[in-house]
């Protein structure tokens, strides 16, 4: 049962439409059209394919200028920048936690364009360009829970997914964003192998999506995401088990039914929609009451450390399941 | 000089036994240079799982040999070779033990009841144990035609790993997969072949 209306808060971000009319008017008048691609732009995709940001633009909105840092760990140890790029799971560059790594280095995030479509007022094709033209990029430091039982603390570059979001102006008929990884057997070579069903799905309830802990990552470690981490776009939602957060983003869709996503799909049992970090709900196959840090001081002695509902961001996000069985939905 | 055969096993068998201990010695080797990567208590883990299953296909691999290759001496191997098993199944399970669930007792106890791949899993090596103690010469004697009986137990323990290994994945089962496939080749060699086609040559196939 969900006790938060996401259709509520989908209409109460949309901005009235005399005064989206007007901002559109002034910003011609200003000549600053160019800065509000997104705001100001058709909901004809053709039309939206042509306006590309210049080159100047390009340039500044991909160096990692952070606005500002914030820690959302508590001030615990960041893992090694090695050890996040050298493993992790990437299961387009092989299922093997090295592969991504190894696997990953013919794949081109440049140039990069986004399919915006669905249950939203503009819909289209936009560039990486116009995606984050007028986004100031943050650091923020993020505990990140594999499902499989270990962990990691990431500093990430980005901004928030709702600001973005928001900017398409979705519909009341979107209670859900789905997300779809790039595909491409050229330049992924572990999608020659039908590990799960291609191209990778994610999504999120709309609140889910809205809630400012979710973040669209372009980098980490102040640098622009490596191949093996999603570049040149992922989402990284630090509640939620790690496979939650897609990566090599091409397509956000606004849509009014639960959307199918990859693990769930693969295995319904093992992976729920939500998939929210849970101590209490293990997997059906291993624990999760515990974790093991990567890199933790004390090495191969490390103790494993104890995992916290929603990895420890229950305040954040908490009354997002507010009356939900969490066994339920896992 | 010519060495007879039963020489040159007896000569090999210390170069086999190093063999055997090479991959022990590289793991040790990484965990000394720090080079087990970003998960070292992972990493050991299935290493030496892995070890742990190559030496049980080997072992079972013995057999087969012999009657192929004519060679009877495979068969002198057999025992080092499954005490290898034990030896890699061990520090499998004192890595998961100590380093993994670092003897947090009441979970393993807990792992151990509601893991299906972790039952099966320690069930096996529960099983290399009477096989252990049961590998001297002395024993061999003592048990007689019960010995036999009781090392068919491999069989069985060789199923239980595979089965271990292949659910424990997450998705991908190619690995666990060929380990099954070289079981089960194993296994088909030991059926007997020959029996079944001189027993088939009389009949006439039905004519329609």
């Amino acid at each position: 049962m969900l006790i938060k209306r996401p259709d509520d808060i989908a209409t109460a971000e949309i901005t009235d439409e005399s005064i989206y009319l007007g901002r559109r008017r002034l910003l011609r008048t200003l000549g600053l059209a160019g800065s509000a691609l997104l705001v100001g732009c058709s909901q004809n995709p053709g039309d939206v394919d042509a306006k590309v940001g210049t080159q100047a633009d390009t340039d500044a909105s991909l160096t990692l200028a952070l606005a500002r840092k914030t820690d959302y760990a508590n001030g615990e140890a960041q893992t090694s920048f090695k050890d996040a790029t050298h493993y992790n799971n990437y299961y387009e560059f092989g299922t093997d936690k090295s592969d991504p790594a190894q696997n990953s280095s013919k794949f081109q995030p440049k140039p990069w364009s986004v399919e915006i479509a669905g249950h939203a007022e503009v819909t289209g094709n936009f560039t990486l360009e116009d995606i984050l033209k007028g986004q100031s990029i943050e650091e923020r430091v993020y505990r990140m829970r594999c499902v499989e039982g270990w962990s990691m603390v990431i500093p990430w570059a980005g901004f928030s997914l709702a600001d973005l979001l928001t900017r398409f102006k979705p519909t009341a008929q979107a209670k859900y964003v789905a997300f779809t990884t790039v595909n491409r057997p050229a330049q992924m070579p572990g999608l020659s192998y039908a590990a799960l069903d291609w191209p990778y799905r994610e999504g999120l309830r709309i609140d889910e999506a809205m809630n400012p802990l979710a973040l669209l990552a372009t980098g980490m470690y102040g640098r622009e995401l490596p191949n093996q981490n999603g570049a040149p776009l992922r989402l990284v939602l630090p509640w939620k088990y790690g496979f939650k957060g897609i990566k090599s983003i091409v397509k956000i869709e606004f849509v009014e039914r639960q959307p199918r996503t990859s693990w769930n799909d693969a295995a319904a049992n093992e992976y729920g929609f939500y998939s929210n970090v849970n101590p209490e709900v293990d997997h059906p196959r291993w624990s999760q009451k515990t974790e093991r840090r990567i890199g933790a001081g004390g090495g191969l002695f490390a103790p494993r450390i104890e995992t916290k509902p929603f990895n420890g961001y229950a305040e954040q996000v908490a009354s997002l399941y507010a009356g939900m069985d969490l066994r339920q939905n896992f | 000089m010519m060495w007879k055969p039963r020489d040159r096993a007896a000569a090999l068998k210390p170069l086999v036994f190093l063999a055997c201990l090479a991959p022990f010695a590289w793991l040790l080797w990484r965990l000394l240079n720090n080079d087990l990567g970003a998960d070292p208590v992972a990493e050991l883990e299935h290493r030496s799982g892995d070890w742990a299953l190559r030496f049980l296909l080997i072992t079972l691999a013995m057999t087969p040999l012999r009657r192929i290759t004519g060679w009877v001496q495979w068969i002198r191997f057999r025992r080092m070779l499954g005490l290898f098993v034990f030896f890699y199944a061990s520090l499998h399970l004192a890595v998961y033990l100590s380093l993994d669930l670092q003897g947090l007792w009441t979970q393993i106890f807990a792992e151990i009841i509601k893991r299906p791949y972790i039952t099966v899993g320690f069930s096996a090596w529960l099983l290399l144990l009477p096989l252990t103690i049961t590998s001297t010469k002395g024993m061999m004697r003592r048990l007689g035609r019960n010995w036999g009986r009781l090392h068919k137990l491999i069989y069985l323990i060789g199923v239980l790993a595979v089965l271990h290994f292949y659910w424990l994945v997450k998705k991908d089962v190619r690995e666990p997969l060929i380990y099954a496939g070289v079981l089960a080749v194993l296994f088909a060699l030991r059926l007997p072949w020959k029996r079944w086609l001189v027993a088939a040559r009389p009949a006439a196939p039905p004519r329609t």
